[in-house]
């Protein structure tokens, strides 16, 4: 009776609140479907979710999934994200309801969170999620003893089932009281235990467990947590990720690649010579199209980390590779961020947000570029073809060599970083219950990993291409009579400058050029040697063809000096604007940049330097 | 029963060897004093069934902790703060 209340409306905004791994993020799924919105807590790099759902009646509510948070009581970036959302500090805001979901299989722990929100002034609902697994596992819920002991109330959901949410959605039309922010104080100790012995209290009058726990996960760990046969299954996992990525990725980016090929033919044939079929198919075409060709290995490399994680496995890959990571100072923490930077820096730096200790955190943000991610494979591939023709062997190992090479020296500057730091950071890592992961799930997750680099290409990549191309098709104004017309281009001009700078490690100007864009987006380095030496042809003709002058022209020293250079240099401007966001500060923007100019350098000139010096 | 005799500290209970948990140990350093209250706040509190399921290789840093229906990583030293009664 809507009517009778005064102050009291229908839930137009709404918040899902819940501690990580109470499968939230499923059920938000479920509730909005595609129709979410990624972006960024203001000031933050936490990410951000809203989305659109439509409850049992039709009406359309937004939903905000607030990052997991165990406590109110934060002590991570996302867990203080949520509590000032909750608590009315932040510029967002205040929800008319909380959804306060917990897991049906861990109510002991959940139901504090629960406790703890009841206490905001924002009307509270509490979703008990993973309700089937519960059923499954012999544990019985009473629902309307849990209602009248929470006083708020309470629905069942299944956030992996089709129909999981209709139970919240049929709530959600049901007014709610006005919600008002509270003063909220962070609890000491005597507080949060007396929370404990309520939750305590409730928990028995509410839950039936049988005797004998159903959980496999404890089997399950005896194997894959064995301090060998764990690290030999978690060897054997990473090893079949790479050649997949490798293998699989390689099939797909042929596709494409022969794709823009056909694009660039057919725009070649049909158009009249002239600027702009030069800058749509040298520019365009050739610079989008080359970048294009990363995405299956990107999406095949999350497809695997967001599969392992949400089935629970990578924690545990974090726990059996804590110990070796303690050693350079890191925590077993800093493996998701840095596995996931072998695809991109960048949604590896965004990852970092777990990472609790803001030292540790800074460290392995800095260290993230480091890993070789995957822009840097046909840049590799085309150094590595070009130092070892018809060596496939010898060429997979220096590969495997150059990405062992960056984990090295990411390690060694973590060790450098951290060193003389006397306070280990805490751990309180959980380890959740193994779970088939949610197809729903993992495919909107890739879905965002795909816009968030197909957004990149559109943009940066695109406007950094046709800037390239205009460089160097453009005159300089101090022409040059004779010379090619690259090198009576701007570009050319350029890289005559640059030449100062990067002849002491090898590079000659033509290399200097290509390497402008590069600091860009290092993806565009090959396709802007290819625009350098003005090669035509789809982009497998260009790679064979410079491969050959490669071969030919460069010096052994310059093409060992040049991959050294792709292992350490700092490129990539998309990482750069990461960092300086995720730290809320130029200085560890500048400090990353510049270390890995001095390490590229330094490792460039050495390598140069010496292989001249045996080679002479 | 001897109280003081059978409590051992969390890090020095055998593998897979259930027991109780008998006190947190007192914290001075205030990021000790969080890091009570964050184990408080994950369940560890007196009267809680605990194990260790598993040890990180080499026998040992980190520690996996069973307690409840929630598995834990912890290091030793936070293990440490959290004295336990092995099951007779």
């Amino acid at each position: 009776m809507p009517d009778m209340v005064v102050d009291s409306t229908l839930p137009a905004h709404i918040a899902l609140l819940g501690n990580p791994n109470c499968g939230k993020t499923a059920l938000f799924n479920l509730l909005t479907g595609s129709r979410q919105k990624v972006a960024n807590y203001a000031g933050v790099t936490v990410e951000r979710k809203e989305g659109t759902l439509h409850t049992a009646s039709g009406r359309r509510v937004r939903v905000l999934d607030l990052p997991g948070a165990y406590s109110l009581n934060a002590i991570s970036n996302d867990e203080a994200v949520t509590r000032d959302v909750v608590t009315g500090r932040s510029t967002e805001l205040l929800p008319d309801l909380l959804v306060c979901v917990v897991d049906a299989t861990n109510l002991r722990l959940h139901l504090r969170l629960v406790l703890e929100a009841r206490r905001l002034g924002i009307p509270l609902l509490v979703a008990v999620n993973k309700s089937d697994r519960a059923e499954r596992l012999g544990i019985r819920i009473d629902m309307d003893r849990l209602e009248s002991e929470l006083g708020v109330p309470v629905v069942r959901t299944v956030g992996v089932s089709v129909s999981g949410a209709r139970e919240l959605l049929a709530r959600l039309d049901v007014p709610v009281s006005t919600a008002a922010s509270s003063a909220w104080h962070a609890p000491d100790i005597h507080a949060v235990t007396h929370t404990q012995q309520e939750v305590h209290r409730i928990y028995e009058a509410v839950v039936t467990e049988p005797a004998v726990d159903h959980d496999p996960s404890d089997r399950i760990d005896r194997v894959l947590m064995h301090p060998w046969w764990g690290l030999l299954i978690l060897t054997a996992v990473l090893f079949v990720i790479f050649i997949a990525v490798f293998s699989i990725g390689d099939v797909l980016a042929g596709g494409i690649e022969a794709g823009f090929g056909w694009l660039a033919g057919l725009l070649a044939t049909r158009m009249d010579d002239g600027l702009l079929r030069g800058l749509l198919v040298e520019g365009v075409i050739g610079g989008v199209g080359g970048v294009l060709v990363f995405l299956p290995q990107i999406l095949i490399l999350f497809f695997f980390i967001l599969a392992l994680e949400s089935s629970g496995y990578l924690p545990r890959a974090a726990f059996l590779l804590d110990r070796p990571m303690s050693k350079a100072g890191l925590s077993g923490r800093s493996f998701i961020p840095l596995l996931s930077s072998f695809a991109c820096a960048i949604p590896g730096i965004m990852a970092t947000r777990s990472i609790t200790d803001r030292h540790a955190r800074l460290t392995t943000i800095l260290i993230a570029p480091l890993m070789a991610c995957s822009a840097r494979i046909p840049v590799y591939t085309l150094l590595v073809a070009a130092l070892f023709p018809g060596e496939p062997f010898t060429a997979t190992l220096i590969m495997v060599g150059l990405y062992a090479l960056g984990v090295a020296s990411a390690m060694a500057v973590a060790w450098v970083i951290q060193r003389g730091r006397r306070t280990r950071t805490p751990l309180l890592m959980e380890l959740p219950s193994y779970e088939w992961p949610d197809v729903r799930s993992l495919l909107i997750g890739l879905w965002e990993r795909a816009m968030i680099f197909l957004r990149r290409v559109g943009t940066i990549i695109l406007a950094l291409t046709i800037i390239m191309w205009a460089l160097y098709t453009i005159p300089s104004p101090r022409a040059h009579a004779d010379g090619s017309p690259m090198e009576r281009s701007i570009a050319g001009e350029i890289g005559r400058g640059l030449e100062y700078v990067f002849r002491p490690i090898g590079f000659n100007e033509h290399i200097a050029i290509a390497l402008v864009p590069g600091m860009a987006a290092r993806e565009v380095v090959v396709s802007s040697l290819g625009l350098v030496y003005a090669m035509e042809g789809d982009a497998d003709e260009v790679g064979a063809q410079l491969e050959e002058r490669i071969s030919a022209e460069w010096s052994l020293a310059t093409k060992l000096s040049l991959l050294l250079w792709m292992v350490f240099a700092p490129q990539c401007i998309s990482t750069f604007v990461a960092v300086k966001r995720e730290t809320g500060s130029w200085k560890y923007m500048w400090l990353m940049g510049g270390y890995l100019f001095a390490l590229a350098y330094l490792a460039s000139l050495f390598t140069y330097q010496l292989t001249n010096a045996l080679t002479a | 029963m001897n109280d003081q005799a059978n409590e051992v500290q969390l890090d020095d209970l055998p593998l897979r060897h259930w027991a109780v948990i008998h006190t947190l140990r007192p914290a001075v350093a205030p990021a000790d004093r969080e890091l009570l209250l964050r184990l408080t706040e994950l369940g560890f509190l007196p009267g809680e069934r605990v194990r260790i399921t598993a040890e990180g290789p080499g026998g040992r840093e980190p520690l996996a902790v069973r307690v409840g229906h929630t598995t834990f990583a912890l290091r030793r030293r936070e293990a440490s703060f959290i004295l336990v009664r092995p099951h007779a």
